[in-house]
């Protein structure tokens, strides 16, 4: 077992195993939603340490990943303007739209900065009152509170050249989706940690109920995702579908009352394209009409931008579970990190980018080869 | 993405009227806005994503995890890990 040794705590590790091996009695495929799960997934080999019977395939849960090339191509024509200071999280940079990446605008003389917090960005607006400051506010609900303040803290400071070119991606609305999606194979979702930090668990109660599927609220440390595992297997073997929480230490029904405050004063739930998917219904926030002055999207009038994935891609079917990246022909071939085609190669956190950096493409002791080849029918 | 990285509150004050804090991780010290858990108070952990304090840890949850460790009969792993200096500060990782 050569990735249990990677554990710090290897014996509980196994342990957690054995009991999902004892609980299992027939096949079942589980989806963890979340991007960092994914990683955390691939990384130490937790998808190769189950029973053959528990599958696990990968959710839409990496908002660099899923953000549209349209509304790249936007953020490039925004950030390309002499007046503008584009700023963004490191990893949305790296992004190519259909022209590029913005760090390689950078090169060719547009300000471009990298920030680690939104309200770095509202500091550079502070600091630099001739230009423009634009943040690319992108995330699921576990980074809309920090957008959310740097907007409100903007408005309450009175810093009038801060704007944001908003897309937020919500989770509930996309589970929804995959499993009306026809030949929907995700029987149990491990969900998002950190996302229910914030908003809590109530959404989801409906959708258990709704859907009849068990979601287990779930961390991010490889002993989490086991014990999420578990207890996803649990509820399926003896035919409940709730929600659970595994997250205890970190997450509560009701999440965060401040930080969703604050996120329904800024934002508003609107439509959202999704890469790779598509639109989903009332699936981001948008900026609300109150913080209008803040909406990049507004101030910055960007013709109608026409955009195409290339074909090859099967991103969309990764992003909805139907598929797995060694399905894909394209996958470590024409399709890299370096040259990625679509939404789950772009950013570390994407199915096909995770098993690209831990080498799945390279193995060839069998059990790869048949993991990749399995992993689209079974 | 939404990474969340655990660390412990070292100071708590006003910012431009923002709550703000000194937070240490494993190896460093940020500054973090502590307006979304104004319950944490210093030598509390919170949950940190992108600058920002989203979850106050429940240190009786990180506990009752050594308890569900026990039922599971890993106590060797209990005893590793109070030998290790570090290892009471890493309330965080709950160990099933």
């Amino acid at each position: 077992m050569k990735y249990i040794d990677e554990y710090r705590n290897s014996e509980i590790a196994a342990a957690l195993v054995r009991r999902i091996s004892e609980t299992v009695t027939r096949p079942w495929v589980l989806m963890e939603v979340c991007g960092g799960q994914t990683h955390s997934i691939v990384r130490y080999g937790i998808d190769r340490m189950l029973p053959q019977q528990v599958e696990l395939v990968h959710g839409p849960g990496c908002p660099v990943c899923v953000t549209s090339l349209e509304m790249i191509d936007r953020a490039h024509a925004i950030a390309q303007r002499p007046d503008v200071i584009f700023t963004s999280f490191g990893d949305m940079l790296r992004v190519p739209g259909s022209r590029g990446d913005l760090l390689t605008l950078k090169g060719r003389g547009a300000d471009v900065r990298v920030v680690y917090s939104p309200m770095d960005a509202l500091r550079i607006a502070q600091e630099n009152p001739a230009r423009k400051v634009v943040f690319f506010g992108i995330g699921f609900e576990t980074t809309a509170p920090a957008n959310a303040m740097a907007l409100y803290q903007a408005r309450r400071l009175g810093v009038k050249n801060f704007s944001m070119l908003a897309s937020h991606v919500l989770v509930p609305p996309s589970i929804a989706a995959i499993l009306q999606a026809p030949g929907n194979r995700v029987q149990a979702f491990l969900g998002p940690g950190h996302v229910c930090a914030v908003m809590g668990w109530r959404e989801y109660e409906s959708l258990c109920e709704h859907y009849r599927v068990p979601i287990v609220i779930t961390g991010f440390e490889p002993l989490d995702i086991l014990e999420g595992i578990l207890m996803a297997v649990r509820q399926l073997e003896q035919g409940r579908a709730e929600v659970e929480n595994q997250y205890v230490r970190a997450v509560s029904r009701d999440g965060n009352r401040a930080a969703r405050d604050l996120i329904f004063e800024v934002f508003e739930v609107g439509d959202r394209k999704w890469r790779g998917v598509g639109s989903i219904p009332k699936s981001g926030y948008r900026i609300s009409y109150e913080y209008r002055e803040y909406d990049a999207e507004k101030i910055f009038e960007v013709d109608a931008i026409d955009t195409h994935e290339p074909p090859q891609c099967i991103s969309g079917l990764i992003l909805r579970g139907l598929k797995k990246p060694c399905d894909c022909p394209a996958f470590a071939r024409q399709c890299t990190p370096q040259t990625p085609l679509g939404a789950t190669m772009v950013s570390a956190e994407g199915a096909c980018a995770a098993y690209y950096q831990y080498g799945r493409h390279l193995d060839t002791d069998g059990r790869a080869a048949e993991d990749c080849a399995a992993s689209g029918g079974r | 993405m939404c990474l969340g990285i655990p660390g412990e509150i070292l100071e708590v004050r006003e910012d431009n009227g923002l709550r703000t804090g000194k937070v240490r991780f494993a190896g460093i010290t940020r500054e973090v806005c502590l307006a979304y858990v104004p319950e944490a108070a210093r030598g509390d952990f919170v949950v940190v994503h992108v600058g920002f304090a989203i979850s106050k840890i429940d240190p009786e949850e990180a506990a009752r995890a050594y308890r569900v460790l026990e039922e599971l009969g890993q106590t060797a792993e209990l005893t590793a890990d109070a030998s290790n200096p570090e290892g009471g500060r890493e309330i965080y990782r709950r160990v099933p």
